[in-house]
């Protein structure tokens, strides 16, 4: 392979259009990573295990690391950096620092995408509801109850569902 | 002098730790999130063969392709390498042989990381395979070529103090046991990654996810054959360490090498497959003890020996073997103890350091061994432990000195709150209780390499507007040591949290810290920054006393004041102070440092073991059974940790939960295990470790017994609450369904085998014919003479 042939792709990420030129074999992962400076999203496998990657696309939990840029033209995509607006946090963001919800912090903006997902259509989840929902991201350092416990206080705040 | 509680502001209080917003807005920068203008990319070519000649590597086809600007060879980085001064047995590329699949023969530096990819299957080598020895057994009884040319004995320790022979003929009861612990791995969620620029000067600069950056940094000015004054090691946060990032890799040398070499900015980021094999974790152990007891439980003599599974490199494999027989122990008050161990080559990636450092193994042989006897001398197993307590302020028959010791309270905390031993004789169907407990070290009291010089230390500079800049050498892993650096250093100067600047972990600009391993960071690097922010308080104490005419010791520093005890008003602002020093004596900074008291015993041997404070830990855990499938589910642990003092109670108990969540994991599911050579399973999906789903009910008690010598009293967090776990789960098994799993991980399938099977037991029946050499036989300290 000498250089690769780049195409052209429209991305709508954290509420702004992008226009980009991509070789058409990178992953929307690599594209926001590498392209697009949004490193807020990271890798754990890149094979689909870990949901380390995952982003919201139209508010659903979705694994960068397999998705394909040219494929989501037009959809709504939210990393870890649209979380946080006019300056201010997202609850769930406040409620992680509050109750030591990251160790690493390799996990937490996946772990804070895949839980807003859940608050936006839960604003009060359970407990088993919460487990259920955050089952596939993996987490090595905090043993889960802390983000648990997080997620169901920024739950327990008012305006959980204002974004 | 330690401050009473009510006197302190920031230390105690569950403060939301400086990285915080960082880490949770993503901003935070790990190394693969690091860029640089003409950066390319690096990739390793790796051995396929378990064990292998290199007869021929030809680079011609690889170098030839479009795109490649470099590739290197073992010829290329001839120089040896090891964390270890005396296991100096790392290529960064192996030169003339391989000894596991992933050890890296040849690197390639490339404009894309896919045309480096391609040009990795473009590089020709020729191996000649060898018989590949995959456990201890055919380590120790190969007759074939030896995996490194000293043999495949890497390390043995025979030790003893006092005479355990006499003792155990004197014992009313005796018991032995065999059991082993599978190797299993740290699985950061972030994978290794370094990158490296040169300067136009030649100066080189690493990023590294490193838990060990001045080590790595070391290694570099060796392997290099550079002045370490002309490389800078700069540690990014770690994704996550566990003991993974701990150690040097070939990844980073080479990334340095190919910077060199092309003069672009090289990164090198390793896929989930290769920190597999990079490994570095919890060594394979078959261990044997043997215990006699008096009649009332109390414990006469102890012998262990260890084997342990080390794969292809030294590692920190002799401190490894050590620890498997150091800290038996601190736990309990064994008069007369022999300790044999061995640590054979064999062709796996090589182990290391996982939380818990060689103890995790001893301890589930032990605390499995101690519920065996309980039950036969017809004690209950908590008055066992009960009647074997060490004291405080004494030292073991093997020399280590126990300063404060709260295992009593803990074991109280536990007991009284999972209703231990009322509840575990009439559990529903199933389901069962269990019970342990352990010790562990605050910090290594020995440095890896020889030397006279602190383990730690930290610089202060305070500025006009009464900020200050706090640097230090030390890596958050995500145990918080940001935090407690801060938090120490605010209390003594009586600012926010939100006044330091913190800088670590950067061989350029901060002062040394060993590194964030042995559960170190909190008291050593906690102590320095006590001892520099106590420094630079005294001198603005002196230029305040005498602004305001009064004596320095009636002074305090408290809410950005220093003002005289008990008449805040009758004093000035700290950035006043500051100002006021800054004009009398010019710029106010001051270093501080920690050096660990001199604690080996007098016997060869004696460096590892020996730390300033131990922890303590005590768990009950409960499982419930299922008899038909085998698996075990666990729904409720308690466990109690003696923390000296919690800097930080709400990070203490994250670290205590991390390592409950973790320690489950090795008990009932995770393990490298391998086949013709090959991991097998070196992925997160089929390696599988606890999610959010298994996640049980934790009732965390932190007792403080306020370390003498602890900064603020603190001992360490991270490391010490994994250990009783593991062996309380195999407890509550036994106490469930009456079998005994005398192996980790304890899968479905062993206990079905175990509930079919005549003996009730699975586990190992034997330890393989070994000559360990003859027995250092150490004299016993005062105290246990007699005894």
């Amino acid at each position: 392979m000498s250089i690769p042939e780049r195409v052209a792709v429209r991305l709508r990420v954290n509420g702004e259009e992008a226009a980009l030129m991509v070789p058409p074999y990178k992953t929307l992962l690599e594209v926001l990573r590498e392209d697009m400076g949004l490193t807020g999203t990271k890798h754990g496998c890149e094979l689909g295990e870990c949901s380390t990657c995952g982003v919201l696309v139209d508010g659903k939990p979705y694994l960068s690391c397999l998705s394909m840029p040219l494929d989501l033209e037009g959809r709504e995509i939210l990393t870890v950096e649209g979380m946080s607006a006019d300056g201010r946090s997202h609850p769930l963001q406040i409620a992680f620092a509050e109750l030591g919800a990251a160790q690493c912090g390799y996990c937490t903006p996946a772990m804070l995408l895949t839980a807003k997902a859940l608050l936006d259509t839960d604003p009060h989840p359970s407990r088993d509801a919460i487990m259920e929902a955050l089952a596939g991201v993996l987490c090595r350092c905090t043993g889960y109850l802390k983000i648990f416990e997080a997620v169901e206080l920024a739950a327990s705040r008012d305006g959980i569902t204002a974004r | 002098m330690t401050q009473p509680t009510e006197e302190l502001s920031i230390i105690g209080k569950s403060l939301i730790k400086p990285d915080a917003f960082s880490k949770v807005s993503g901003q935070t920068k790990f190394a693969d999130d690091l860029a640089l203008p003409r950066m390319i990319y690096g990739r390793l070519l790796r051995s396929p063969h378990p064990h292998a000649r290199i007869l021929h590597v030809d680079t011609a086809r690889a170098k030839a392709h479009p795109g490649v600007l470099a590739v290197l060879s073992g010829d290329d980085l001839p120089i040896k390498f090891g964390i270890l001064p005396v296991s100096q047995d790392e290529e960064a590329l192996a030169g003339e042989k391989v000894r596991y699949v992933g050890d890296p023969i040849a690197a390639v530096a490339a404009t894309d990381e896919w045309v480096a990819d391609e040009a990795l299957d473009l590089i020709d080598v020729q191996f000649q395979p060898l018989p590949a020895l995959m456990s201890i057994e055919e380590a120790i009884n190969s007759e074939g070529e030896p995996i490194h040319a000293k043999g495949n004995v890497h390390k043995t320790v025979a030790l003893e103090f006092g005479d355990t022979d006499e003792a155990m003929r004197a014992a009313a009861h005796v018991r032995e046991d065999t059991v082993f612990f599978e190797g299993n791995t740290h699985l950061p969620m972030e994978q290794h990654a370094a990158l490296a620029q040169v300067a136009a000067d030649g100066k080189l600069t690493l990023w590294t996810s490193s838990q060990t950056p001045h080590y790595v940094h070391r290694a570099l000015g060796k392997v290099l054959e550079m002045p370490m004054s002309r490389i800078r090691v700069i540690a990014t946060p770690n994704g996550g360490g566990f003991g993974g990032k701990s150690d040097i890799f070939s990844h980073e040398l080479v990334a340095a090498k190919l910077a060199l070499v092309t003069g672009r900015p090289v990164k090198i980021t390793l896929t989930r497959e290769e920190v597999f094999y990079a490994h570095r974790g919890r060594h394979p152990v078959l261990m044997k003890v043997k215990t006699g007891f008096l009649k009332d439980g109390r414990i006469t003599a102890m012998q262990f020996q260890s084997f342990l599974d080390g794969g292809g490199y030294g590692s920190y494999g002799v401190a490894s073997t050590y620890y498997t027989g150091a800290l038996q122990a601190t736990t309990y008050a064994i008069p007369r103890y022999r300790f044999e161990g061995v640590r054979l080559f064999t062709n796996k990636p090589p182990c290391g350091p996982k939380r818990g450092h060689g103890t995790p193994q001893p301890r589930f042989a032990l605390e499995t061994h101690l519920d065996k006897v309980a039950e036969e001398l017809g004690i209950d197993p908590v008055e066992l432990r009960r009647r074997n307590l060490p004291k405080a302020d004494s030292r073991t028959v093997n020399w280590l000195r126990i300063t404060s010791i709260g295992l009593g309270e803990c074991i109280n905390k536990v007991v009284e709150g999972s209703g231990f031993l009322t509840r575990r004789t009439s559990m529903p169907k199933g389901r069962g209780l269990g019970f342990a407990v352990s010790s562990y070290l605050s910090g290594a009291g020995t440095a890896i390499y020889w030397n006279e010089m602190p383990h730690s230390e930290v610089q202060l500079k305070l500025d006009r507007n009464g900020g200050v800049s706090l640097l230090c050498g030390a890596i958050d892993i995500g145990q918080g040591s940001d935090h407690i650096l801060a938090a120490i250093v605010a209390e003594v100067l009586g600012v926010s949290l939100q006044d330091i600047q913190l800088t670590t972990a950067d061989t350029d600009l901060t002062p040394i810290d060993l590194g964030s391993y042995s559960s170190r960071v909190t008291f050593m690097a906690g102590n320095a920054a006590k001892a520099a922010a106590e420094k630079v308080r005294d001198r603005l104490f002196a230029v305040a006393a005498k602004a305001l005419q009064c004596d320095a010791d009636d002074l305090i520093a408290r809410d950005h004041r220093i003002a005289r005890r008990g008449r805040p008003a009758d004093g000035m602002d700290f950035a006043q102070a500051v100002q006021l020093a800054e004009a009398q004596g010019g710029g106010v900074t001051g270093t501080g440092s920690y050096t660990p008291p001199k604690l080996a015993g007098p016997y060869k041997g004696s460096g590892v073991g020996p730390s300033p404070a131990y922890s303590y830990s005590a768990a009950v855990v409960e499982v419930d059974c299922d008899r038909k499938t085998g698996e075990v589910r666990v729904p409720e642990v308690w466990i109690a940790h003696d923390i000296g003092r919690s800097i930080n109670p709400m990070l203490v108990v994250g670290q205590v939960e991390g390592s409950v969540y973790m320690a489950l994991g090795e008990a009932l599911m995770e393990e490298q295990a391998f086949r013709l050579g090959l991991h097998k399973f070196p992925s997160l999906l089929e390696y599988k470790s606890p999610t959010a789903l298994e996640t049980p009910i934790m009732h965390t008690y932190l007792v403080e017994t306020i370390d003498r010598e602890g900064p603020f009293g603190a001992k360490e967090a991270g490391q010490g609450p994994l250990l009783p776990v593991i062996p309380a789960v195999a407890n509550a098994i036994y106490n469930a369904l009456g079998v005994r799993i005398d192996e980790v991980p304890i899968t479905p399938e062993k206990v079905l085998k175990a509930m079919h099977d005549k003996t009730k037991r699975v586990g190992p029946k034997s330890v393989p014919a070994f000559e360990f050499p003859p027995l250092i036989k150490a004299d016993v300290p005062d105290e246990w003479k007699g005894k």
